[in-house]
Parts: C-alpha cells; sequence; structure tokens
C-alpha cells in the first residue's frame, strides 16, 4: 500500500513544487496542519508562513508561503500558494491607488499633448514625403 | 548638382531610423520568448484552481455565491480592459478598443451604463477621450507583471459587483494565438460561466477551516485574479510580437526606400556630370 501522496504546490506566476509526499506541514488559518496520505478531505486557508514537504525518499522541501488555499483530496493535496502577502486592509489601500491613479490619469493632460505632437510629426512627414517625390520628378526629368 | 546633397542627408536619416527599428525588433523579438515563458508558467495554478472550484462546487451544491449568480436585469457593465504601456506596436491597441466600443455601443443601445478599469497607459489615454467613466487604473506593469500590482484594480471592479453596482463584467486583452496572430478578445468575467466536468460522483465533503463561504470567496476572488492576471500576460506577448512585426515592416520599408533614394540619387549625379560636359564643350566650342 501507498504510503505518500502526490503534493503540488503552486502560485499564479510558476509551478513551485510538485512530487510524491510522505508528510506535508503548513500553517493553517485555524493553526499547525500535518498530513499524511489518507488524511480527510480538507480545505483550509493558509497563513503566511512555512510549508515542509517530506518527500518519498526522506528528504525535505521548504518553501515560503505568503498565505494561500490548501485542499486535501483523498488522492492528491494542492497548496495554491499567494505570491503577495494579503490581508483586507492592504487589498483595500491597493483598490484606493487604483482609484486614485484613474482620476491622475483623466486630469493628465499629455494624452491631449502626445495628439497634437503627433499630429506635427505627421505633417512633417507628409512634407517630407512631398519634397521627396519632388525630388524623384526631378530624377527621372 | 539638384538636391545631391539633401538626398545624401535623407539616405543617412533613413539609414539611423532603420537601424533603430531593427534593433527594436530584435528586442522584441527575445522578449516572446520570454512573456510566453511567464504565460505557460502560470498555467498549473490556473488549472489547479478550477479543480479547486469544481470540488467545492461540487462539495456544495445548494450554496450559491453571488459571483457565480446571474443577474436578471444588467444596469451596468464594467470592462477591464488591458492595454500596452508604449506604442510602436501597430494595431493592436487599436483592434482592441474598437471591439471594446462596439460592446459600448451595444450595451448603452440597451440602455446599461459602463464603467471601465484600465490597464496600461494606452487605454486610459484613449477612453479618457471617449464619454465614460473610469473607475481606476493601473499601468507600468512592466516586463515581469507582478500579481499584486493588479489586485487593486480587480477588487474596484469585484467591489462594485458585490454591491451590486455593477451587473456584469468583462476582460479584454489581445489573446497571444502565434508570433504572427493576436487576437482581440472579450471574455465575460463575471458572473462566473458554470462548471461541471468533474469525475466525482459521490456524496462526500470537506473539513472546512474556517467555514465554507469564507473558503469559496476567497478562492473564488483568487481565481478571477488568476485569470485576470493571465490575461495580461497574454496581452504582454501580443505587445511583443505586435511590435516584432511592426518593426520588421518599418525595417523593410526604411531598406526599400534607401534603395530609391540612392537610384535618385545616382540619377541626378549622372545629370549633374553630363550637364557639367555639355557646358565644358560648349564652352570649347564657343572659343
Amino acid at each position: 500500500m501507498k504510503h505518500t501522496i502526490q503534493c503540488d504546490i503552486v502560485s499564479a506566476q510558476e509551478e513551485i513544487f510538485s512530487g510524491e509526499a510522505a508528510m506535508i506541514f503548513a500553517t493553517g488559518s485555524m493553526g499547525e496542519l500535518g498530513i499524511s496520505p489518507r488524511h480527510a478531505p480538507l480545505i483550509t486557508q493558509l497563513k503566511p508562513g512555512p510549508v515542509r514537504v517530506q518527500q518519498a525518499d526522506g528528504e525535505e522541501a521548504f518553501f515560503f508561503v505568503g498565505g494561500g488555499i490548501l485542499e486535501v483530496m483523498p488522492h492528491l493535496v494542492t497548496v495554491l500558494a499567494d505570491t503577495a502577502v494579503r490581508a483586507d486592509d492592504l487589498d483595500e489601500a491597493a483598490a484606493v491607488r487604483a482609484k486614485e491613479e484613474a482620476e491622475r490619469a483623466l486630469q493628465d493632460q499629455t494624452g491631449d499633448m502626445e495628439i497634437a505632437e503627433a499630429q506635427a510629426r505627421l505633417l512633417e512627414a507628409a512634407a517630407q514625403i512631398r519634397a521627396l517625390e519632388q525630388l524623384r520628378k526631378k530624377g527621372r526629368r | 548638382m539638384a538636391g545631391g546633397k539633401e538626398i545624401t542627408t535623407k539616405i543617412r536619416s533613413i539609414e539611423n531610423t532603420k537601424k533603430v527599428t531593427s534593433a527594436l525588433e530584435m528586442v522584441s523579438a527575445s522578449k516572446i520568448r520570454k512573456s510566453q515563458d511567464l504565460m505557460n508558467a502560470t498555467r498549473p495554478y490556473a488549472h489547479m484552481i478550477r479543480r479547486v472550484m469544481g470540488h467545492l462546487s461540487k462539495a456544495n451544491p445548494e450554496f450559491r455565491h453571488p459571483f457565480t449568480v446571474r443577474r436578471e436585469e444588467t444596469k451596468k457593465v464594467g470592462y477591464i480592459i488591458i492595454s500596452t504601456d508604449r506604442g510602436l506596436c501597430g494595431g493592436l491597441n487599436f483592434n482592441l478598443f474598437k471591439l471594446v466600443l462596439a460592446s459600448i455601443g451595444e450595451w448603452q443601445g440597451k440602455g446599461a451604463e459602463v464603467s471601465l478599469v484600465t490597464l496600461g497607459k494606452k487605454a486610459s489615454g484613449f477612453f479618457k477621450n471617449v464619454k465614460v467613466e473610469i473607475a481606476a487604473h493601473t499601468s507600468d506593469l512592466g516586463e515581469k507583471p507582478q500579481i499584486e500590482d493588479l489586485i487593486g484594480s480587480i477588487k474596484v471592479m469585484l467591489d462594485a459587483y458585490r454591491e451590486e453596482k455593477i451587473d456584469l463584467v468583462y476582460v479584454v486583452y489581445n489573446d497571444f494565438v502565434n508570433t504572427m496572430t493576436q487576437k482581440p478578445t472579450l471574455e465575460q468575467l463575471l458572473p462566473l460561466p458554470e462548471t461541471d466536468d468533474e469525475e466525482i460522483r459521490d456524496i462526500w465533503d470537506y473539513i472546512y477551516e474556517p467555514d465554507a463561504e469564507a473558503l469559496l470567496d476567497t478562492v473564488l476572488v483568487r481565481y478571477i485574479e488568476a485569470d485576470v492576471y493571465q490575461a495580461v500576460l497574454e496581452n504582454l506577448a501580443s505587445e511583443h510580437a505586435a511590435r516584432m512585426i511592426a518593426m520588421k515592416n518599418a525595417t523593410d520599408n526604411a531598406g526599400d526606400l534607401i534603395d530609391e533614394l540612392t537610384l535618385v540619387f545616382n540619377k541626378a549625379r549622372q545629370a549633374a556630370i553630363t550637364q557639367e560636359i555639355s557646358e565644358i564643350v560648349g564652352g570649347a566650342a564657343a572659343v
């Protein structure tokens, strides 16, 4: 009988670990967790902290996660790690920043400047093309 | 000599432009691969979070999260528009904006309001001239976008959706099909489409820590963020590909222009020499 369980640790930006594990330790929102094979199905939020995986060959792998979700299924354990440290007030601050950014972008007049500049460039380019055509005509004569 | 000097100056200036465009082309070509790697690195997460979501919804068929409930009437539509920060990438952004404008027009025709979240400078620059509300904006995501840079903008949309100020959210980005093709794509983000593929049919349940609803909420928010993040990466790869193509065309055009100008220059030189000789001959005959 199998004494290991498939364990996948991923974050939104990369796959962190994938392999057979004899035991997995993590910090759940309600306390420390140790998961062995044939653990009951469980889903929990993780607190920022280390995740330790005892691999089948006895070696240990350490990872730090900034929080996330741990799911235990009969045949596998999945850790969805957050790359960022998340908290409600931090998220709120980020949302406020994004709103302010929008206001700033709206007031920012550089957009119109860019259009004016582009138009000037276009006129210049058109004049150059005209000049070139004239030159070409002269050349043919 | 008719305009000989001007033509050489012109040729030299075009040669310089050509150097710049071919350098940009090579830079973009190398960046495509990097952004493709980033794109591929996010796939396992998307796959696994979808699996967890599937399990959760199987275990709680009676509980409906607001994110999964279709609203009867749509009063306001939200768009998360992903654009580039920089230009020189052909019609990439503009094709995307045309798609958005068409969709906005359609909803406004039905009497719905519109609210935008823009990512990237080009989108905010374009849509501030259109009479619609821009709720949030983020730019300067760089070559390696981080998910934490997106959280704020996404939260603005999610909060508005939760408070029922917005009833439908789209995400709009350029899908990276391959180096030659980037497809402007409009995807419905909220309410989430139904997921009903899973092999587990038995009745079973999890142990929840802390509780099912809070967990489902967290998983859904993460899922949406991962989805938008993936779209940002697709758009980044598209940007580099489009820029590479645009710069390749520019380089080719510059080459053609140089060839033509060289021909013009040679003709002008030839004409000047002929004229000079005939003047000398004419002068000699007169003497």
